[in-house]
């Protein structure tokens, strides 16, 4: 749902942008880097592109701290259950981005093995697409969340703060 | 210059009688093979190299035994084993195990076919421990069963997944994807 | 053993004719329960576990591959540990479990874990006493898939595996293919695949180090090592096109030809890295307390890495002086000029130092590559093997006919079985394959060289502390995508 659906006041919208002005700035990941792509998030971490000019160096190991998940790399269906009960320990609000071809859709595996996307597991706000991909896409994808949810595009929690 | 994968010196044969068959240039290898009378043997040269391995083919029976002997003789390093389906071709499964002799830079490629409707193959992990996870490997995916091994259960797929993927009868489990047609054919 | 079947019992013929047949614990009706700790009853598991010249049924006898760990007095099945387990009997009878021993599950999802590796951890205190690896969250069903897909694609799935060297995967991969085709490959790609694949080995060891670094403790080592890693990995963008996994090296050569500019390019490379190492060794060398966590930590000894089956840098870290490269030689490695580091005491400190050690000597083979490359072709001119150029697809019908061949339908390989194996920066890795005429492969089987270290991890790390677990599963550099393929 695309923008706020009714107007609380001034002081409230306001104070809505701030918060989510908040949120944007320092969202700090979980590692859920499973395979390839794991090692490109990790790029995106060091020095070369850094993340930690957006507030997100900080790749929180326990899921009950981090507000964004970057499913990284291949889920298989032994997987599926563990990156389920990780997603369901983050506290709201909280974000996912897939990162890959075969986080987004099974990417070239197209079999009994893995499953064909990560949206039939937890709920997705951003696919990036690379197989894997560069930092600067996936650092792209991180910034669009960053507009989504600064536009108010991406709600989350009771819907007003 | 073509290097013929078969490159035994002479006519390689199909059971039993090395008496009138070639005999190995290495002379480990030799004396392995004497002491098996069923093993047959095979040579094969490496892409873009001098380097040759022999591939030895034992009935099941010799299994153990093979392993024991090749460890004994140097081929104590352990690098593989593998199960395969060859589904049409009776018997019906086939496991590859990979021996090297570090002492002699000698590589042995060992293999043995059981049949569909009895898929045992004797564990070797009492020889090499190592063993222990790779037969897990041909189990959970082939379905080849090894008696004498200590924990043969699932190891790739989830505990409760049924049926052995890696086998010509188990389907590539493909969803369909629009637009792309002739994407997957068995 | 027993005679034969018994007319009603078939439960009853696999135990031996000494035990009372009211001691017998049929496979249906194992539970905690009715195995008490007794040697005997041990005893009398491991006979009927041992097989029979009856066929074993297909009913598993522990629980073991599950997703837990048994008290240890009913688990006869978990011999991977430190002593008798390698050399005399293979599996040894467990005393009574310990009232303050717990176990904790490390994983899937741990930053330390070098990808999702499960381990189930009985810990007495800070002590490690069992340790589990459970594997499988990563299976990619990737044997499976390359039955599915032409040799020219098969590249493209074999550089998933090992996921830090995909080079090697694909030389690996193309090896076996030429050697059923039975074809070689022009001296300038030998030289090619030598470079990429050394520049990869470079690219992986940093990597491993940066981690290792990471895991002990110096984080910055972790920007470091990603500091050096990126530049090798701008010339591998250059030269294929990709940062990872590259589809690079294929059957009949490689894809493309080096770029423009590339000799400036590794020599600054090969500066700048060694550069880089040099501050590596500055800060980690004597570090006290880098070399109070590594020293005699995660040892193991040459026995032990023989029968699990490790090579690579762990397996030499042991003394085991064995390297592919100078043993079994491939695509021309023979000419250059390189030393293999072995170490002496098999601990964690020692496979750094070689990791350290072997980026300087792959450095060192690829000056030696760009002194002594040849001229000439790139790839195979053969064209039931390698597409044609492009241009000539303009020109010539047949090149069109044999692209469109190549590209719909694929290499055609005859009936035929290869196995070939290069050295990895994580050991052997070996491509075994089956053909039975076509042109999709009928059975590929991957020869991870991950598997064999995370098997014998219980080997290295019981009776040490957590820490020490991490320090040596660390250095022994896991990648997951090769052992769950």
């Amino acid at each position: 749902m695309a923008g706020v659906s009714s107007d609380p006041g001034f002081l409230v919208s306001t104070l809505e942008k701030g918060v989510n002005w908040a949120r944007t700035r320092s969202m700090w990941p979980a590692t859920f880097g499973l395979a390839c792509c794991a090692i490109e998030m990790m790029g995106t971490g060091a020095a070369h592109n850094d993340l930690s000019r957006f507030g997100m160096e900080v790749f929180r190991a326990s899921p009950r701290q981090a507000d964004l998940m970057i499913v990284a790399g291949r889920v298989s269906q032994k997987m599926a259950p563990v990156l389920r009960q990780v997603y369901d320990q983050m506290a709201e609000p909280k974000w996912v981005i897939s990162m890959g071809a075969c986080a987004s859709s099974g990417g070239m595996f197209n079999n009994y093995a893995l499953v064909q996307g990560v949206d039939e597991v937890v709920p997705v706000d951003i696919y990036v697409p690379g197989c894997p991909p560069g930092p600067q896409s996936l650092m792209h994808g991180i910034l669009t969340l960053h507009e989504q949810i600064m536009s108010g595009e991406s709600q989350r929690s009771s819907g007003r703060l | 210059m073509t290097q013929d994968t078969n490159g035994a010196e002479g006519p390689v044969t199909e059971n039993a009688e090395l008496a009138v068959g070639p005999v190995p240039e290495v002379e480990s290898i030799k004396t392995l093979l004497e002491a098996f009378e069923d093993a047959t043997f095979e040579v094969r040269s490496y892409a873009s190299s001098d380097v040759t391995y022999h591939a030895i083919s034992v009935p099941v029976g010799d299994w153990v035994a093979f392993a024991e002997t090749a460890k004994a003789a140097g081929y104590d390093l352990f690098v593989d084993l593998a199960g395969i389906d060859h589904f049409s071709e009776a018997p019906r499964f086939e496991v590859v195990l990979n021996l090297v002799s570090m002492t002699e830079s000698q590589r042995i490629i060992v293999s043995t076919r059981v049949p569909y409707d009895d898929p045992t193959v004797p564990t070797v992990t009492g020889v090499f421990v190592g063993a222990n996870f790779y037969e897990r490997e041909a189990y959970d995916l082939v379905g080849i069963d090894f008696p004498g091994h200590p924990d043969l259960t699932r190891i790739l797929m989830p505990d409760d997944w049924e049926g052995h993927p890696l086998r010509k009868d188990y389907d590539i489990g493909a969803i369909p994807v629009e637009f792309k047609s002739g994407s997957v054919d068995l | 053993m027993t005679d034969g079947p018994e007319a009603s019992d078939t439960n009853q013929a696999l135990v031996p004719d000494d035990v009372a047949p009211d001691d017998v614990v049929s496979p249906d009706t194992i539970s905690p329960e009715s195995l008490s700790v007794s040697e005997e009853r041990l005893k009398q598991h491991e006979i009927w576990v041992s097989g029979t010249e009856e066929r074993m049924p297909f009913a598993k006898t522990t629980d073991e591959g599950a997703q837990e760990i048994l008290p240890r007095d009913l688990d006869p099945a978990l011999s991977i540990q430190r002593g008798t387990a390698v050399e005399d009997d293979f599996v040894h009878p467990i005393p009574v479990v310990d009232d303050e021993r717990q176990i904790i599950n490390i994983g899937p999802q741990h930053p330390s874990t070098h990808g999702v590796l499960r381990l189930q951890v009985e810990l007495e205190g800070e002590t490690v006493r069992r340790v589990k690896p459970i594997i499988g969250y990563l299976h990619t069903g990737m044997e499976k898939t390359a039955e599915t897909l032409t040799y020219a694609q098969g590249s493209t799935n074999v550089t998933r595996m090992d996921y830090l060297s995909p080079f090697h995967n694909e030389l690996a991969y193309s090896l076996a293919v030429e050697q059923i085709l039975g074809i070689g490959v022009p001296e300038r790609a030998d030289a090619i695949r030598i470079l990429m694949t050394e520049l990869n080995r470079v690219a992986s060891h940093l990597l491993s180090t940066a981690t290792m670094g990471m895991d002990i403790g110096a984080v910055s080592m972790l920007i470091y090592g990603w500091r050096e890693r990126e530049i090798c990995l701008d010339f591998f963008e250059k030269t294929t096109g990709l940062r990872m996994n590259h589809n690079y090296i294929r059957p009949g050569g490689v894809a493309a030809d080096l770029p423009d500019g590339w000799r400036d390019d590794v020599v600054q490379l090969i500066e700048t890295v060694n550069g880089g190492v040099d501050e590596y060794e500055e800060l980690l060398n004597e570090n006290p307390i880098f070399l109070d966590r590594t020293i005699g930590v995660g040892v193991l000894t040459p026995q032990e890495v023989k029968q699990y089956g490790i090579t690579g840098p762990v397996a030499r870290a042991s003394g085991i002086d064995w390297d592919l490269r100078k043993s079994m030689p491939y695509s021309g490695i023979e000419k250059y000029d390189f030393e293999v580091p072995t170490g002496l005491h098999g601990d964690v400190n020692d496979r750094y130092h070689i990791r350290i050690a072997e980026i300087r000597e792959s450095l060192k083979i690829c000056q030696q590559v760009l002194e002594t490359i040849p001229g000439g072709d790139y790839r195979n001119p053969d064209p039931k093997v390698t597409p044609p150029p492009r241009k000539r697809i303009d020109e010539s019908m047949e090149a069109l006919i044999h692209h469109f061949k190549l590209f719909t339908s694929g290499i055609e390989v005859p009936p035929g079985t290869a196995y070939q194996s290069v050295e990895g920066p994580r050991g052997e890795i070996g491509c075994y394959l089956v053909s039975k005429g076509g042109t999709k492969p009928w059975r590929m089987h991957w020869r991870a060289p991950s598997f064999a270290v995370v098997q014998s991890l219980p080997a290295m790390v019981s009776d040490s502390l957590i820490a020490d677990l991490i320090a040596a599963l660390s250095s022994t550099d896991p990648v997951l995508g090769d052992v769950d393929r």
